[in-house]
């Protein structure tokens, strides 16, 4: 089974091609199942190499696919390889299963849209490259996952294009990945310059004849990073994923929550053989995940827009697993892609109902009381937001804590604060969000709440499958601390630390404060529960007056970061475009083709004189013509 | 003084060059007719010079065919003169400049 | 005897020609040149072409001559406006002159190289040796030129037949 696996990301694909080219006259309903099926088939598969796994030694879980060779220039070599390991088979599951569930739940959604087919062949599109991008074997592979998410991304955002503010959102996120991209391409290179090959298999012994901290090494990290960042949102490079909510909110869910956005994450796990040589990158990346975890969670204090609140918790949850990563908790941090994929998954896809429901409403603000009216989603999203806040017991909490817990016991005490923070924030936030959407009185106009109904099957059925993985998924990381084995830690270990093997893994001294640690974190997140229960359920006037201060204007603008990156990037790149359009494009190059042919147009004018006609000139011509061959004879005769 | 070739030769030149000065100089086109006449002239005169001296009579079958061909040169350029004449009213050169740009 | 003629023939062709250039009416011009033709008739006679002496003046002379004489009279041709422009004019009688001295330097440069006076075969020059040569080595060219004379007669009719009422030019 696991040498099939190959096949996995070819079934999306397969749906691509059906989908795009013979079902033109299919129903709606024919189509979402094709398109659903497929990613089933490769769930299916998965779940078989899994399995197939599973009964390998430990050492042993490694298989790689060639398929071909694709490149093969000189030296360098790049064939078409799938790396199939622990690693890529948690994100070839979460992806597919994940996926699975969105394309069910886009069936309901998506009813009625004029767009139907292409939605699905984009959305399958966007599976098949993303299942390229985790089991790539080699940089090259991945690289073309990655550049093909981000083109379905900029595909899906900019779905319903006639819209213009939605286009140009596709077209900013697009456009924003690219300069993240840029970094990893040049990081690409680096490593095929200074190793000879991209492959996994063969960098992970080269790399570690490198000395920890030699500069190759970091500029890689930091330019892999760099793709990173672009990808999965952090900051600066964050600013495309509020803007992409454009996009329909299944698309949202998929692509930015469970499955685009963590590729960064990804990369940076399966490039950790890199990482863990180069202490300065990681600093730089433990900072910039905890530092942007912190920044995004400010903005989301005030958004009024369901899926804005999703989005920038989005942004901060990710930076959480950067700040694992950069503290070398890899585990921790591919622990945490997972459950986030869950419930993060679960609440877009439970604001998806809500806006549904609501008609297409999506201002919280004029939400209120839908508890009553849609149970069914309520209690999925409740299960999702008590997910994220982190709650003990449901999946969230565990994966959250360990990368606490990984932080702190790294030494850095002051990105743990930042990192709790956070956390405090996402709790307040979330129940801010559920208390104004689901309780209290309704807001909103009287035809919006008589059209409020519960969402079809289709929708509620994965949002169950969702909040009960929410509640249950974590307990595969169960720690050692709570009596568990923490057999995802176990299954990925081997991939995560092939530079140095032997360590102990497990600190005991230390159990104590690292269950200090997890009641502090408890504390804190029921504190944010607490504050937002109070202030918007009992409708406290401290909201009223904060709602006027200047802070709020702040984080309400987003820290005018848009309007910065405008006016100091965007402004003077579109002026100078200009410039360049008048004056060299038209001016210059335009010019001297237009040159050259007013040149010959001239010369034309000019020699098109001797034409005149009459016939005594054309005789005159000749006979000095026959002059000419007359000296010429004379001369050869005679010299 | 023996009368060489080259007497020959050099009378048929000069007689050749005036032939085309009237081609290029004068504007009535009979006349340049007439001057296309001289040069033709000017060119039976070198052959069968050249048949004198060499004792080849080849020189004076070919002024022969010349001759000819110069007869139905100058019926055909007639017919086209009056044409012109007809047409135009004019036997200026300068009238038949259709070739300008 | 023989220089004598040759002088005075030569010069009263030279004569004439440039007599036939410059003359301001055609006619004058067209006489002019008869008296060229019948100079040079003269010539052929003293290079021993009794025969082609004939030939020039009972063709060139006698129907050439007479055609374009033809023409001049019935169309009652005057003389032209002589609109000279005197770059044009110059260039004519540079490339004239030029003309002339370029074939008279090659002249004078192979006149070594070219073949005495000689006294000729018998029979040189006389119709029966011309006619046996005609008939025999250049008997094609000589059909092919009776054809060519046909050729001239059709086109001439052809560009001068004015149309009928009802036909068009191009028929």
């Amino acid at each position: 089974m696991l040498d099939l696996a190959y096949l996995i990301p070819f079934f999306p694909l397969l749906g691509v091609l059906l989908n795009a080219f013979f079902m033109r006259r299919a129903g709606e309903k024919a189509v979402g199942v094709l398109g659903s099926g497929m990613i089933g088939l490769s769930f299916l598969f998965a779940c078989g190499a899994f399995i197939a796994m599973l009964g390998l030694a430990p050492a042993s879980r490694r298989l790689e696919i060639e398929l071909f060779t694709w490149v093969a220039a000189g030296k360098f070599e790049a064939p078409v390889a799938f790396l199939v390991d622990p690693l890529s088979l948690v994100m070839m599951l979460v992806v597919s299963g994940v996926s699975f569930l969105i394309h069910v739940y886009s069936i309901g959604y998506m009813r009625g849209d004029p767009g139907f087919r292409r939605y699905f062949v984009f959305l399958n599109l966007f599976v098949f490259f993303m299942l390229l991008l985790v089991m790539g074997g080699n940089f090259l592979i991945m690289f073309v996952g990655w550049e093909g998410v981000g083109l379905c991304s900029y595909l899906l955002i900019g779905f319903w294009y006639t819209d213009d503010a939605k286009a140009t959102a596709g077209k900013k996120a697009f456009i924003v990945n690219r300069i993240g991209d840029f970094g990893f391409l040049i990081a690409i290179f680096l490593i095929w310059t200074s190793f000879g090959t991209v492959q996994f298999t063969k960098l992970i012994p080269m790399a570690s004849l490198y000395p920890v901290g030699s500069g190759v090494i970091t500029a890689i990290c930091l330019l892999l990073f760099m793709g990173a960042v672009g990808k999965s949102a952090q900051f600066p490079l964050y600013v495309w994923l509020p803007d992409a909510m454009a996009g329909p909110t299944p698309v949202s869910a998929l692509i930015h929550a469970a499955t685009m956005v963590t590729a960064g994450v990804y990369m940076v796990a399966r490039a950790n053989f890199f990482f863990t040589l180069s202490p300065g990158a990681m600093t730089v990346v433990s900072i910039v995940g905890g530092g942007t975890a912190l920044f995004a969670a400010t903005i989301g204090l005030v958004q009024n827009d369901i899926k804005k609140v999703l989005a920038y918790s989005t942004v901060s949850q990710l930076g959480l697993m950067f700040l694992a990563c950069g503290v070398g908790a890899y585990v921790a941090a591919i622990f945490h892609l997972v459950t986030h994929a869950f419930f993060k998954g679960l609440l877009f896809l439970g604001s998806g109902s809500v806006i549904h429901g609501m008609s297409g409403e999506q201002d919280i603000r004029h939400m209120g009381g839908l508890k009553s009216k849609m149970p069914v989603t309520y209690w999925t999203f409740l299960a999702g937001t008590l997910a994220i806040a982190g709650v003990p017991g449901l999946a969230g909490f565990f994966s959250k804590d360990e990368i606490l817990w990984k932080t702190f016991s790294g030494g850095q005490t002051v990105l743990w604060l930042v990192g709790l923070t956070a956390a405090f924030c996402t709790a307040f936030y979330m129940f801010r969000l559920v208390y104004l959407t689901f309780h209290g009185k309704f807001r909103g106009s009287k035809s919006a709440e008589h059209h409020l109904h519960e969402s079809p099957r289709t929708m509620t059925v994965p949002l169950i499958i969702l909040a009960v993985l929410s509640v249950i998924g974590g307990y595969i990381g169960l720690p050692h601390i709570l009596a568990g084995t923490n057999p995802f830690g176990q299954w990925l270990d081997p991939v995560m630390r092939p530079v140095a093997e032997g360590e102990v893994i497990a600190h005991h001294g230390e159990a104590a404060t690292e269950f200090t640690l997890m009641i502090v974190s408890v504390l804190i997140a029921l504190a944010g529960i607490y504050l937002a229960h109070s202030w918007y359920m009992k409708k406290s006037e401290t909201v009223k007056a904060l709602g006027e201060s200047s802070l709020h204007t702040m984080l309400l603008n987003k820290y005018w970061v848009d309007e910065i990156y405008s006016i100091g990037i965007v402004q003077p790149f579109v002026k100078g475009s200009e410039l360049l359009a008048r004056y060299f494009d038209v001016g210059t190059i335009d010019g001297l083709v237009n040159g050259v042919g007013s040149f010959f147009s001239w010369v034309g004018g000019g020699v098109r004189r001797v034409q005149t006609g009459m016939v005594q000139n054309y005789a005159l011509f000749m006979g000095i013509g026959l002059l000419a061959v007359l000296v010429v004879f004379l001369m050869s005769t005679l010299g | 003084m023996q009368i060489e070739l080259t007497h020959y030769l050099l009378l048929a030149a000069v007689l050749f060059a005036i032939g085309v000065m009237g081609v290029l100089t004068r504007k009535n086109l009979i006349i340049i007719l007439m001057s296309v006449e001289l040069m033709l002239n000017a060119v039976n005169l070198t052959f069968v010079a050249v048949a004198r001296y060499t004792a080849d009579l080849t020189g004076q079958v070919i002024v022969f065919f010349v001759m000819c061909v110069a007869a139905a040169e100058v019926a055909v350029g007639l017919a086209i003169l009056i044409s012109i004449w007809r047409h135009r009213g004019t036997m200026h050169i300068d009238s038949v400049k259709l070739l300008k740009w | 005897m023989e220089t004598i003629l040759f002088a005075a023939f030569a010069l009263a062709t030279i004569l004439a020609a440039l007599l036939t250039i410059t003359a301001p009416a055609p006619i004058a011009s067209a006489l002019y040149l008869v008296v060229t033709l019948f100079c040079v008739a003269g010539l052929y006679v003293l290079l021993a072409a009794p025969f082609v002496a004939a030939i020039q003046i009972i063709v060139y002379a006698g129907a050439v001559l007479v055609l374009i004489l033809f023409v001049i009279m019935l169309l009652n041709l005057k003389p032209v406006e002589e609109k000279i422009s005197i770059p044009w004019h110059a260039a004519g009688i540079a490339v004239a002159a030029l003309l002339l001295l370029v074939v008279f330097l090659t002249i004078m440069s192979v006149s070594s190289l070219l073949p005495p006076a000689s006294p000729l075969p018998s029979g040189y020059g006389t119709v029966g040796q011309v006619g046996r040569l005609l008939f025999t080595k250049y008997l094609y060219a000589f059909e092919v030129v009776s054809v060519l004379l046909l050729l001239a007669v059709i086109g001439a009719v052809a560009l001068i037949r004015k149309p009928d009422a009802g036909e068009t030019d191009a028929d």
